[in-house]
């Protein structure tokens, strides 16, 4: 019996620490989704680069953990505006396949720069001393740096769901993504919104990339390796939603755990069957608009 | 005038001397690159593989994720085959192509309930769930080291494929041309006529009482089929078989090469193919990584400059 709740335990905050990363990384592909339409298969690339960027700071400059946290995700925040006027602008609300090419073409683009860079290998997370071990919580102890990592996660989507819900950003957002044409028929320069929402998913897709470096490895291939992930986070959750990939990230993150620890020999079967069967029996989604 | 445009369907479906084109061209570079054949072989059957890919996407409409599904499932089939002592191609061929058709069938009846996003999320899981059961079944797939020891008899117990790929291209050739004069047949008959109706405007198309859903679900299987028939084709001309048939990667450079060609046009997958393929083998073999990122830099470019691919370009400058 108590082997069992242990188990349990240890599925549940290890899920809970994969879903964190999973919702961080996912939730500015569902706004692009729903609010821009824009298939971004090249989204991971971001949160790619967020790795990327943290573990070099640390490295080569000995920057502390969170610091090179932030400057990462600024950093890619800024690269993704222009990307986003640059190339994204064209095809928004235009073909799906346009944007397919083109975000692939972005994916390849990365592999190639990545692997020039850094090489071919996978860049580890070097986690400071306070990181690293584990701490106890009475009835049991726990990794530091998971414990970290969801507290983190916790407060970045307190506030992102704080701040949607009631600044005058958020409330922007919310019109756009209920009715864009009204939203522009009363005022809301649209343009310049989308930049910001994507600048602002981009950043917290490299904020979760670098926070759960441990979790999902640093390589060259990142963006195509965990894209179905991402993917069906934002399917499940319904697209344009902020809490729906919440939901979805949860259940994908602590379902994958629990799967591959119970029945290792059927791998991430059972999550592509799930996915599936949601879809199925709601095609936009947990918490997609009808 | 009415009788002008009469003339113009009617015409449609005739042959025309410029689609001799793909198949001299076929016949020019078996004569030119006699060392090149091994890779000419791939090419063709790589052709077909987006062939198919153009009936579902081009003519029906339906944006897949997850086409290498059916790729994966044709080689894995006559792969196994072969392995387990039953080396005939041919049969070997048209068993790849049912299974992989019953499998378009059976996922089709499923995703194709849905439109879009969903859709496209349908047929990539389709394809992921299929390369998960595959990895996960190593005891007859052979899992991640691939599939080895496929012995492939010769053709009509004559024809041995060859070391120099001789027989493997004209087997490919002659695959290809057949699959295409029905790839062709299906999209100037009425059947293929309603799909780019349903392609173009779906609500009319539910208003004057075609069955949208059932001819979207036949020409998915068959589509399938050929996808299956072309990864047969590789799986037999290569002798390996591997995880990555199945991937999500190959489900994209198909479409990848399809767009670069030109879609809904029949002749984007012999436009496409080759340039990529081409390039990819000149490009690979300076060094890899560069070829990624000069071929994406030229996904991106085509976007930005040229939509509608080649074809697209040459249509464009025509008018």
């Amino acid at each position: 019996m108590g082997d069992t709740l242990s188990a349990l335990l240890s599925i549940g905050f290890h899920g809970l620490a994969f879903a964190m990363v999973l919702y961080l990384i996912s939730v500015g592909l569902s706004v692009t989704m729903g609010l821009m339409g824009f298939v971004n298969l090249a989204h991971g690339v971001f949160a790619m680069a967020g790795g990327y960027l943290t573990t070099s700071l640390m490295k080569r400059l000995d920057a502390p953990f969170p610091l090179a946290l932030l400057a990462a995700a600024a950093l890619v925040a800024l690269v993704s505006i222009a990307l986003e006027r640059l190339l994204y602008r064209r095809l928004y609300g235009g073909d799906e396949l346009d944007q397919v090419l083109l975000t692939m073409g972005l994916v390849f683009m990365s592999i190639a720069g990545a692997t020039f860079l850094w090489g071919p290998l996978q860049q580890p997370l070097q986690l400071p001393p306070q990181l690293s071990g584990q701490i106890d919580f009475g009835f049991r102890s726990f990794p530091i740096y998971r414990s970290f990592l969801i507290l983190c996660s916790a407060a970045l989507v307190t506030a992102l769901w704080l701040g949607v819900e009631r600044t005058r950003f958020g409330a922007r957002v919310r019109a756009a993504v209920d009715n864009l044409r009204m939203a522009q028929s009363v005022g809301i320069d649209t343009s310049r919104l989308f930049m910001a929402t994507f600048a602002l998913g981009s950043g917290l897709a490299a904020l979760g990339g670098g926070l759960g470096a441990d979790l999902l490895t640093i390589n060259p291939n990142y963006a195509l390796q965990n894209l179905v992930y991402f993917l069906i986070v934002v399917a499940v959750g319904g697209l344009g939603s902020i809490r729906g990939p919440f939901v979805a990230a949860l259940l994908i993150g602590i379902a994958d755990t629990g799967f591959k620890y119970l029945l290792p020999e059927f791998g991430a079967f059972f999550i592509y069957a799930l996915t599936m069967a949601i879809l199925l029996w709601r095609p936009r989604g947990l918490f997609g608009r009808a | 005038m009415a009788e002008g445009a009469v003339d113009a369907f009617a015409r449609r479906h005739r042959y025309r001397l410029l689609e001799a084109l793909p198949w001299l061209a076929a016949i020019a570079a078996y004569i030119a690159f006699p060392s090149y054949l091994a890779l000419g072989a791939q090419i063709l059957a790589t052709i077909l593989f987006a062939l198919s890919a153009d009936l579902v996407l081009g003519y029906a409409g339906i944006v897949t994720l997850g086409h290498a599904a059916f790729f994966g499932t044709g080689a894995y089939t006559a792969g196994i085959l072969a392995a387990h002592s039953w080396g005939e191609p041919i049969t070997g061929l048209i068993a790849g192509g049912s299974a992989a058709a019953l499998i378009g069938l059976l996922s089709g009846l499923i995703v194709l309930r849905t439109t879009g996003l969903t859709l496209l999320m349908q047929t990539l899981v389709v394809a992921t769930m299929l390369a998960e059961a595959a990895n996960k079944a190593s005891f007859i797939t052979g899992g991640d080291d691939g599939l080895q020891g496929m012995e492939v008899w010769p053709i009509f117990g004559r024809l041995r494929f060859d070391l120099f790929g001789n027989t493997a291209y004209f087997y490919c050739l002659t695959v290809l041309f057949l699959c295409w004069l029905a790839a062709r047949r299906i999209v100037h008959s009425p059947f293929g006529r309603s799909l780019t109706g349903i392609r173009e405007n779906v609500r009319r198309m539910h208003a004057i009482g075609a069955p949208v859903t059932q001819r979207r679900l036949v020409i998915y299987t068959i589509a399938a089929g050929f996808a299956g028939i072309s990864g047969a084709l590789i799986a037999q001309t290569t002798q390996f078989v591997s995880l990555s048939f199945l991937s999500l990667e190959r489900s994209g450079t198909v479409l990848i090469m399809l767009i670069i060609g030109g879609i809904g046009r029949l002749y984007g997958a012999f436009i496409g193919v080759p340039l990529y393929m081409i390039a990819q083998d000149r490009f690979s073999t300076i060094d890899p990584v560069f070829w990624y990122f000069w071929i994406g830099l030229m996904m991106v470019l085509l976007v930005v400059f040229a939509r509608g691919g080649i074809l697209g370009l040459f249509e464009r400058l025509r008018r």
